[in-house]
């Protein structure tokens, strides 16, 4: 017997034909009646779309400085302490925070995965990789995608990989538009 | 605040999809089951119980604001007061919490929490987009909001910084979907090998689909009552109740963006997070040398927000030695590395030694054989069960349900009910007389942390 090399089920969709009506009985007498505690469920399909307006608030600066090629955290004033990702306010102090740049700090991967399955809306790029990126002189990390390494050959090596950082030249004012790649050994 | 008693519970079958009943008549099987245990009819029990608390996370898997009140509707409760928590995953834990509090603070003399989810409503990566939008939308959905992807780079930490390995990962889907096999309400069923695990589709490197929990429809339901409010619902009854009571609650809360969580110093740790029994001249020194070799708590491998819950249920229960001390625990097991993580967090073991400890065997039950050999380790086998219903990967996770089925399975260990209600009685932890239970949400955002105890 010769064994299936490839899939034998076909992927679920949520398309179908319209359906206008369902078998119902004839006659409502009391055995039909009591019968319909047994009916399959009627599942419909109901579309939700919304596009929403969102403002990045106190951090919009962030987003500009993505347009411009530069990288911005928050540090607060008194200590020091240091966001990679911004934050107004700091944790400790309560006090607002001042625009730092960190686009020419030293950056390495502090933490990663490859994702290989994804939400809906990203499941077209998998694989990618995510990864958090520390800063010399940061407190925080920054959440951002890595770019120029083989998603099929994930090690734990790239933990503390030396990384440099890119922008998009046409901004979309996403966090993306900042990401990430392995310095070689002649970059650092 | 006065005592509080878990009186009774009830649980759907939590299942892929439940497109036979809507989220209401889910519930109120839960509802009928957790009445029918006490031996009350609906009627009865209506004239007795004080209000309720509603759980769940999604308004946008519901799609349908204010589902809570269509609950407290269909059960029949209105116009009794209510109302609605979320907090992510924890919502469940949450929701038992409040009504704790209702409880213990004296408005109440009989509360009834429930909680659901209906999760099938989308499809599977629509549902992973739904969770992942309790991620910053700003900063880190928009980068590729996954929550098995955010976990999976708390692994590598984890793998990185404490040598973890992913066999020692696998122990617990092995462990838990084993013990699931025994557990008629759990979602899989499923006798698995640690190469099983590996060998399944990769989802987040190094998570497997056998590493990650599943969707789930599903709901639960719980009694408490303070002593008035059992003395209340005994009469009625016409006969005693077990007495299990709350002996203590703990929450604990972190930073949204995983990124943001601080890399506290060894003094802060010490002063702030440290638990009582870890206060010993041996384990300073060993978290000294880990601080001299970077780590950095809790950073993105430790949940801070869990072991602040711990430490705080663990005072008021009197808890100084929670390994010896608690028969058993049902934990918030989204991934098999947060089980891992949170051995940690509740002290279980100390911070770095989860990998060990899962695969020593100390979390299982000692008579189910799971294949596995166990070494020689510092931990006895089965010195403190963990899930052993299953936990989330086995049984589910309808979201709002899941901390309060945490708190039934909880109650019929320490009632020694488990044979009645599973019609199987390989689960019962003998002598069970304190269980914890532990919700968690976000990327460790909230955690509740609630001890029950076994009136002796």
């Amino acid at each position: 017997m010769t064994e299936p090399t490839r899939p034998t089920r076909i992927p679920e969709t949520d398309d179908g034909a319209i359906l206008f009506s369902v078998p119902f009985p004839t006659v409502l007498d009391a055995e039909a009646l009591a019968a319909l505690r047994e009916m399959a469920p009627i599942i419909v399909k109901q579309p939700y779309a919304i596009d929403y307006l969102h403002s990045y608030g106190q951090d919009s600066p962030f987003f500009a400085g993505l347009a411009n090629g530069r990288l911005l955290g928050r540090m607060d004033p008194a200590t020091g302490y240091t966001y990679a990702t911004p934050r107004g306010h700091d944790m400790a102090t309560g006090a607002e925070t001042d625009w730092v740049d960190l686009t020419r700090r030293a950056a390495r991967v502090h933490a990663f995965t490859v994702c290989y399955f994804g939400s809906e809306e990203f499941l077209p790029e998998c694989p990618f990789v995510l990864a958090l990126i520390e800063f010399d002189g940061a407190d925080t990390l920054f959440l951002g995608r890595l770019l120029g390494l083989d998603p099929n050959a994930p090690t734990l090596d790239w933990i503390g990989l030396r990384v440099g950082l890119r922008f998009r030249r046409n901004s979309k004012f996403k966090p993306t538009d900042v990401y990430f790649y392995p310095f070689g050994e002649k970059d650092v | 605040m006065r005592p509080v008693y878990v009186l009774s519970g009830g649980v759907s079958k939590f299942a892929k999809a439940r497109p036979d009943k809507t989220f209401p008549a889910i519930v109120k099987e839960a509802y009928d089951y957790a009445i029918g245990d006490l031996g009350l009819e609906h009627r009865q029990f209506i004239e007795l119980v004080d209000g309720s608390v509603a759980s769940y996370f999604s308004d946008h898997f519901a799609r349908q604001l204010m589902a809570g009140i269509m609950v407290q509707d269909y059960l029949g409760l209105c116009p009794k007061p209510g109302h609605r928590v979320e907090g992510g995953g924890a919502t469940g834990g949450i929701c038992f919490q409040e009504a704790w509090k209702s409880v213990a603070s004296g408005d109440m003399d009989v509360c009834l929490a429930y909680g659901f989810e209906t999760m099938s409503h989308v499809n599977t990566w629509k549902g992973n987009e739904f969770i992942a939008l309790a991620s910053d939308v700003s900063f880190d959905y928009p980068v590729g909001g996954f929550y098995s992807g955010y976990y999976a780079m708390m692994v590598t930490r984890h793998m990185k910084e404490f040598g973890t390995t992913v066999e020692q990962l696998a122990h617990v889907s092995v462990k838990n979907h084993r013990n699931a096999l025994y557990n008629p309400y759990s979602q899989k069923h499923e006798r698995l090998t640690i190469a099983d695990v590996r060998a399944a589709p990769m989802v987040a490197w190094p998570l497997t689909r056998l590493d990650i929990c599943v969707m789930s429809d599903g709901a639960a339901a719980v009694v408490l009552a303070s002593e008035e409010g059992l003395t209340k619902l005994e009469r009625a009854a016409g006969r005693t109740l077990p007495r299990v009571k709350v002996a203590g609650i703990g929450r604990g809360t972190d930073a949204m963006r995983m990124a943001d969580r601080p890399h506290q110093s060894y003094d802060e740790f010490i002063a702030k997070n440290l638990l009582p029994h870890e206060d010993t001249a041996e384990t300073r020194t060993y978290y000294r040398e880990l601080w001299e070799h970077g780590f950095r708590y809790p950073g993105v491998h430790s949940f801070r927000a869990g072991r602040m819950a711990s430490k705080a249920a663990y005072a008021r229960a009197g808890i100084t030695d929670p390994l010896r001390e608690i028969s058993f625990v049902e934990l918030h097991d989204a991934y098999t590395s947060s089980e891992i993580q949170t051995y940690e967090d509740m002290g279980l073991c100390r911070y770095g030694e989860g990998g060990p400890f899962a695969a020593s065997g100390a979390a299982f039950l000692p008579n189910v054989d799971y294949g596995l050999e166990f070494g020689n380790s510092q931990w006895p086998v089965g010195v403190c069960p963990v899930n052993p219903s299953g936990g989330l990967i086995a049984c589910g996770h309808p979201v709002g349900a899941t901390g309060l089925m945490q708190a039934v399975f909880a109650l019929w260990q320490l009632q020694g009910a488990i044979g009645e209600h599973f019609g199987d009685d390989t689960l019962q932890i003998k002598d069970a007389r304190r269980g914890a239970i532990h919700s968690h949400a976000g990327t460790g955002t909230y955690v509740t942390v609630s001890i029950m105890e076994k009136e002796a």
